[in-house]
């Protein structure tokens, strides 16, 4: 059952001062009473709490978040060939012509002694992440899917990892090796499975 | 720790060890009164002495105000901004708290250090929600003023950046201030919801492992925290040194995890995802991730190493003439409490107990002090901390044999100052 709850009950609990911590509470044990019919709103007081359940259509409009195994990447592609043309607008004036050389960090290079994307990081998945949140940097987030793709296979193809006329999507991107994969491990503070 | 093996001069006082420091326990028992002299830094006139009535006692002053500031005199104690890519992304960098300008172990919290990889969000608390997912029974979303409504624990405790001591790592010791060195780090008294009370009332699956917790911040910066590093002492903070967090500090709520490298206490937190395994997003896997010597990347190193530096005198400081001074410095450990700083004067050949003022907090700044008479002579001064778990800090070419060249985060290594003839006070690597 769908609860928008949070949108609609946000109201009622804004506020300073007494009169709001009482009406908020009255508020949240009126609610409490209600049917759990379709469409009624229907949030459950838990021990002492304050937080509102929140629909999984919210929570899936806010988990941005790509694993290394794929899990989050969106539908949608994008082709080497593409990203040139959208690194020169979006990302050349900041990481330099082909990913070298520019005022922010060099994002290509051949050996992981200068670290770089291509030369440094462990999971191609993290660049699309990376991307995505944060770039470019004056408007984060304004990049559609396949144009990160694009970007994505680019920057791969660059530096030597994908050939130039790769493309990359959810199923492809998660079995890119990047080659500097094997020299990351984790410290004995971590818990779980490496 | 403290070993004092260097034979007394005979025309030396008693109690004092090689390199001119007072043993703190000979301080005790015969209680010399000894007149301490700081760096000068506003000198008296004489003239202002011959004064009877000076100009601000002929008028009423300036009246009250609602939000107080230092003294006009007192503006040049600020934190010192460093842009990471000059003039491209501004609003990408640091500003360093001047640890050699203030006294104590409270950090005012304007002058708290920042680091920011996309600016400070200037967030309405009104719009701003904290959301928990994952591997929880039920997911939760949460208004600041929801926060606001549950018990508010207090904490003081450090936070300092994986990367502070920065320029350190570089091969010639460069010649800086304390605070420029080492002022990626601060001290202020916590106050938030305890995070596994809010963990668990979305309530904890079997299955979870790890936090995935998200600022909402340009950069949304992104970090994976142990769940059980969490649920020890994690804390949404909503309050810094008794007043709600500042903007470039986290405002609306940050998370703070004791003695964990900074990055992890995702300022503006707006969600928590509850996961079995970790993100590895690109600030735990390129970025924090230490380059061992090996050529092995090692990620997930989270607790700040035992660590100590002097504050007084330090870098750039001119002692005035020979004499009596206090030696005073900070001490901390990511892992618990300061047991000891001992301060060498000689060159690291002998070491004394330096004095650490009460109380010695659990992953907090301490402060320790120790008297010293510099007699005019070229010597170096350091010191090194030593924590409750027993862990000792590292000397700089111990810390170097563990790490590449380009490593930078996680520098604890001893600090050492040179005092020269005419009494500058410089970094020193050698």
């Amino acid at each position: 059952m769908r609860r928008d709850v949070w949108r609609i009950t946000l109201g009622s609990v804004r506020g300073t001062g007494h009169f709001a911590v009482a009406s908020a509470i009255a508020a949240t044990l009126l609610f409490a009473c209600v049917d759990s019919r379709e469409g009624a709103l229907q949030p459950e007081l838990h021990a002492e709490g304050w937080g509102i359940e929140v629909s999984p259509d919210r929570v899936a409009a806010w988990d941005t978040d790509i694993a290394p195994d794929g899990q989050g990447l969106p539908p949608g592609s994008g082709s080497a060939a593409q990203g040139a043309t959208l690194y020169v607008a979006q990302c050349q004036a900041c990481h330099g012509p082909g990913g070298r050389g520019g005022p922010a960090r060099s994002l290509v290079s051949a050996s992981s002694d200068t670290p770089t994307v291509t030369s440094f990081w462990p999971y191609a998945t993290t660049v699309f992440d990376y991307i995505r949140r944060a770039m470019p940097y004056p408007e984060p987030g304004s990049l559609s899917d396949d144009d990160t793709y694009a970007i994505v296979a680019y920057l791969l193809s660059e530096g030597g990892i994908l050939p130039s006329d790769a493309s990359v999507d959810a199923s492809t991107l998660p079995t890119v090796r990047m080659p500097n994969r094997d020299a990351f491990r984790w410290s004995d503070e971590a818990p779980g499975e490496r | 720790m403290a070993t004092t093996t260097s034979k007394r001069r005979r025309d030396q006082p008693v109690g004092l060890v090689a390199g001119g420091l007072i043993d703190r326990r000979t301080v005790l028992r015969r209680a010399l009164a000894l007149p301490f002299l700081a760096p000068l830094t506003h000198a008296a006139s004489a003239e202002s002495v011959n004064a009877e009535r000076p100009a601000w006692m002929r008028a009423p002053g300036v009246p009250m105000s609602a939000y107080g500031r230092p003294s006009a005199y007192e503006a040049d104690v600020v934190r010192a901004v460093a842009q990471e890519y000059r003039g491209i992304a501004p609003e990408a960098g640091v500003s360093l708290t001047p640890l050699h300008r203030l006294r104590g172990s409270i950090t005012p919290a304007g002058l708290h250090f920042e680091r920011h990889h996309s600016g400070v969000p200037q967030i309405d608390p009104g719009r701003h929600h904290l959301m928990i997912h994952g591997e929880v029974e039920r997911p939760l979303v949460f208004g600041v003023d929801a926060l606001l409504r549950y018990p508010v624990e207090t904490r003081i405790g450090f936070v300092e950046c994986a990367g502070n001591s920065f320029p350190n790592a570089a091969d010639r010791a460069p010649a800086k201030t304390c605070g420029a060195i080492h002022g990626l780090l601060s001290n202020s008294e916590w106050g938030g919801v305890s995070l596994r009370r809010l963990l668990d009332e979305a309530g904890l699956r079997k299955t979870a492992r790890w936090l995935i917790a998200e600022g909402a911040d340009a950069a949304a910066m992104v970090r994976s925290i142990p769940l059980s590093m969490a649920l020890d002492d994690g804390m949404v903070a909503l309050y810094q040194n008794g007043e709600r967090l500042r903007p470039e500090q986290g405002y609306p709520a940050r998370l703070w995890f004791p003695g964990l490298e900074g990055n992890l206490h995702i300022k503006w937190v707006r969600r928590i995802k509850v996961s079995e395994r970790p993100a590895h997003s690109r600030d735990e896997t390129s970025k924090y991730s230490d380059r061992l010597a090996d050529g092995s990347a090692l990620q997930f190193t989270l607790e700040m190493g035992v660590k100590s530096i002097i504050t007084m005198p330090s870098g750039q400081m001119q002692l005035p003439r020979p004499g009596w001074y206090e030696i005073e410095g900070l001490a901390w450990s990511g892992s618990g409490r300061v047991r000891a700083v001992d301060v060498s004067a000689d060159g690291g050949h002998s070491w004394v107990a330096a004095h650490l003022d009460d109380p010695a907090l659990d992953r907090a700044l301490t402060r320790f002090r120790i008297p010293w008479e510099w007699r005019g002579e070229p010597q170096v001064i350091e010191s090194r901390a030593v924590d409750e778990s027993g862990a000792v800090q590292p000397t700089r070419e111990h810390w170097k044999r563990r790490y590449a060249a380009g490593q930078i985060y996680h520098n604890n290594a001893i600090q050492r100052w040179r005092v020269d003839a005419q009494g500058r006070v410089e970094n020193h690597f050698g």
